[in-house]
């Protein structure tokens, strides 16, 4: 097994339920996700069943497909794998890298999040632009359900 | 997460240092990172584990090897809470200035 590139943890004062709509739920995904070079939000389209495809459509009326990938594990409040390719490339497996996102209860009230990705070997750009992204997004993520505010910049964008 | 831990462990050299080697190549063992610091095996743990319960550090069991990953989570709060703004603030300055000097191109012409 080949280590993973990345791996984020944030811990946020909510629950699993909550962190799982988030993560799933258009209307919730839509208040945080949001792409530092895009500018408008994002949301993460699909049924949610393994082997369904996922897609990450920009939310600014346009529903450009930026990302796309295959659920492989949806268990709600708990874990949530799928693959992760750029949609051109989305009939070739080995172009596919995997994200895992891990929810725990921890203590004091707390959820632990972490977000593996992994299988990215050999796509810098791809690296690059993760490497930048997901701190911004599980950070927003965290505010949005510490504090039940959306971002000022994600209300400008869209 | 205490954001005064955040701060603390930052306020360290090697500590620093720990984060830009792992900034450099992500998921190392604690024999990896042992072999750039000049200090004991110990000193090493003790840095990282200060790393790891401000959450800067995420660690990864893989078999028996634990491999050490920068979370720069915590850092991109610190900026949203405290940088973030005082830029905004500076973009806003910015456009004003633009607009007033094109206010005064429009005025020539």
């Amino acid at each position: 097994m080949k280590k993973p590139d990345y791996v984020y943890v944030t811990y946020i004062a909510t629950t699993p339920e909550k962190v799982w709509r988030a993560l799933v739920d258009t209307d919730v995904t839509r208040q945080y996700w949001v792409d530092p070079s895009a500018g408008c939000a994002r949301v993460n389209v699909s049924d949610w069943k393994p082997g369904s495809r996922w897609e990450h459509q920009r939310a600014d009326g346009s529903a450009t497909v930026d990302i796309a990938g295959k659920v492989v594990e949806s268990t709600p409040a708990r874990r949530l794998v799928m693959t992760w390719a750029r949609p051109g490339e989305f009939d070739d497996g080995a172009k596919h890298s995997r994200v895992t996102f891990d929810i725990e209860p921890y203590v004091d009230g707390l959820v632990r999040l972490t977000v593996t990705h992994d299988e990215l070997a050999g796509d810098p750009q791809m690296l690059e632009g993760i490497s930048g992204g997901w701190p911004k997004v599980l950070s927003n993520l965290k505010t949005l359900l510490e504090t039940g505010r959306a971002l000022p910049h994600v209300v400008a964008a869209g | 997460m205490d954001v005064d831990k955040v701060f603390k462990a930052l306020a360290d050299p090697t500590r620093r240092r720990l984060l830009d080697q792992l900034h450099r190549e992500n998921g190392q063992t604690l024999t990896a990172l042992c072999e750039h610091m000049d200090m004991t095996r110990q000193a090493v743990t003790q840095h990282l584990q200060l790393l790891e319960d401000a959450n800067l550090v995420a660690v990864v069991w893989q078999g028996r090897e634990k491999l050490h990953y920068l979370n720069p989570v915590p850092l991109h709060e610190i900026y949203a809470r405290w940088i973030e703004k005082f830029e905004r603030g500076r973009l806003g300055a910015l456009h004003h200035l633009k607009k007033t000097l094109e206010s005064d191109d429009d005025e020539k012409a």
